[in-house]
């Protein structure tokens, strides 16, 4: 599998932020019915996304450079649309979706305040990311019902989908869903903070990159549910100014969102392709160690290290050999063995001082 | 005098383990001991290997990491996966020249020695180094290593034709400058046909065991 790519890296990975980019633009087009549905208002929101979604085509398109991930990247593809293979990896994949995306079940075990503090912050984004994207870009809109001043009637591109009344009590969660998702995100970043001020191993290697997401987070929230405070109970105070802030931290979010910790959004799916890898290495023959003659690998995957190593320059090949064949529990075993013939090598040792 | 430093003695190591239980105490990974401590060959020999990452220079772990999810701290230290990135593929597991990175299936991902970086960073010693009643692990300035000890340090590695170098260094004889892996000699195609069993007090006379010439492989 050829897995150096060919060309600029730089101009490879534009060519991609580009056309993520054109997408997004396109979709707004199409979605906001040549922008008719589109609230100006929210024009800086569709600006940052779309320099978003360039960042992100341009990061990830780099991402895929790497030889490693390029490789599993291909590899993952392949497998899982081997047709052989494909009822049972839909099968899978649902239940992995269940397992490591919605419950989170990996991040648990790592730590149950890890995970209350992912969970909250990851459902609490996404059902704000559901409502927000779709109105910045045109796509949803709301409006007065035409033969009721008190109903509101709800447009998903430009068709018309349901209507409520004003006074019923579907009417505030829809307008203050952002609210709620901000709170959900709060509970999410006072568990994140709370374990990352207290946790000895978190405080030794947290760097401030760990902590820029959750600053931005928690402004976005705070601002958007203060704007909610300024309108319902103190008459509109500073609006304008809360209503600038509130944007200016969006759009700084949104701008980071391909540069950052963030990242890892887009690089996690990663995980459930590797799942996949890992079952059809499984089910095929195994490698055997070149010195023990235990499986420890499979043999699509030490082959597969091996494309990657030569890829990258990694010269564990020698005459007669290659350390890519021995077990992990072997190589260590090898070099006591090693610094052990070199002691005996060099004769009987000098005492030490004391 | 010079930073301190982490170095290792094979010949010092009398498998006692106190390494593993310490390392259960470092506070990134608490609970979960990442020190490797290899049993050479049991029945023929006590010889003993605690093995912890070696800080590569150039990492070859992270290096294959699909995710590029294993990062370098300023100081040099290899630090486990970054727990948002990494994707639990094993590629570090099995490119490790000194077979340091363990697999956590539970949690889905690649933890390994860090130093003990909580301890390290504010100028402590590491676990391992701390209770090593031998100092097969020690921590200590090099030329408090030069004073006390036979052989020389050094922190150069070749396997295959991929040289590496470490932060970590390894004592070795002063002639040496370089610990090379003889991958032919130490695999199994090399391996001399089995010697016939020992009688049980044969097999465990250490002192006649070293005296034997070295046996490669096996």
């Amino acid at each position: 599998m050829e897995i150096t790519g060919r060309g600029s890296d730089a101009a490879h990975a534009t060519g991609w932020g580009l056309l993520t980019a054109g997408v997004v633009v396109l979709g707004i087009l199409l979605g906001s019915r040549g922008l008719k549905d589109f609230d100006t208002a929210l024009v800086p929101y569709a600006g940052a996304t779309i320099f978003a979604a360039f960042g992100l085509g341009y990061r990830h398109a780099m991402w895929l450079r790497r030889p490693p991930t390029r490789l599993y990247w291909r590899r993952g593809w392949q497998l899982f649309f081997t047709p052989r293979r494909l009822p049972s990896n839909l099968a899978r994949l649902g239940e992995r979706l269940w397992s490591n995306f919605v419950v989170q079940r990996f991040i648990f075990r790592r730590g149950a305040l890890r995970w209350a503090a992912h969970w909250w912050i990851f459902w609490g984004c996404l059902l704000a990311a559901a409502v927000t994207f779709p109105l910045s870009f045109g796509w949803v809109r709301f409006e007065t019902a035409r033969d009721s001043q008190a109903l509101y009637q709800a447009f998903v591109f430009g068709i018309p989908v349901f209507r409520f009344p004003l006074d019923s009590w579907i009417a505030p969660l829809v307008f203050q869903v952002l609210d709620v998702s901000a709170a959900m995100v709060l509970v999410g970043l006072g568990f994140a903070l709370w374990r990352r001020a207290r946790d000895r191993g978190a405080l030794a290697v947290q760097q401030s990159s760990d902590l820029i997401p959750l600053v931005l987070l928690f402004t976005v929230c705070v601002t958007g549910i203060l704007l909610t405070v300024s309108t319902h109970f103190v008459r509109g105070f500073h609006y304008e100014f809360l209503s600038q802030f509130h944007a200016v931290s969006v759009i700084f979010t949104l701008v980071y969102l391909p540069f950052g910790k963030f990242f890892h959004i887009f690089q996690r799916p990663a995980q459930l392709s590797i799942s996949f890898y890992k079952d059809a290495g499984a089910a095929g023959p195994q490698a055997a160690c070149a010195r023990c003659g235990q499986p420890f690998a499979s043999a699509l995957h030490a082959g597969d290290l091996k494309t990657v190593e030569e890829a990258l320059s990694i010269r564990y090949a020698a005459a007669g050999a290659h350390y890519q064949e021995f077990c992990p529990a072997c190589r260590r075993k090898m070099l006591a063995i090693t610094q052990d013939g070199i002691w005996r090598a060099a004769g009987r040792p000098r005492p030490e001082r004391p | 005098m010079s930073e301190l430093a982490f170095f290792i003695d094979h010949s010092r190591c009398i498998g006692c383990r106190s390494c593993v239980q310490a390392c259960e105490e470092c506070d990134t990974h608490k609970g979960v001991s990442m020190i490797h401590l290899e049993t050479v060959e049991r029945a023929d020999s006590v010889q003993t290997a605690p093995q912890v990452c070696m800080h590569c220079v150039e990492p070859i772990c992270a290096r294959v990491c699909p995710a590029d999810a294993i990062k370098q701290t300023p100081d040099g230290v290899t630090q486990s996966s970054l727990k948002p990135r990494c994707i639990g593929c094993s590629n570090c597991v099995l490119a490790c020249p000194f077979g340091v990175p363990k697999y956590q299936a539970a949690i889905d991902q690649m933890m390994k020695c860090d130093y003990c970086y909580d301890r390290t960073s504010v100028g402590k010693r590491p676990m391992c180094a701390t209770v090593c009643p031998s100092q097969a692990l020690a921590f200590t300035t090099i030329e408090e290593i030069g004073r006390t000890r036979r052989g020389r340090p050094i922190r150069r590695w070749v396997f295959g034709d991929e040289v590496v170098e470490t932060k970590v260094y390894v004592m070795v004889p002063e002639a040496v400058e370089e610990v090379r892996l003889d991958l032919v000699a130490l695999s199994s195609k090399a391996e001399p046909a089995p010697a016939p069993p020992r009688a049980p007090h044969e097999r465990f006379d250490v002192a006649a065991l070293l005296e034997e010439e070295p046996v490669h492989g096996r």
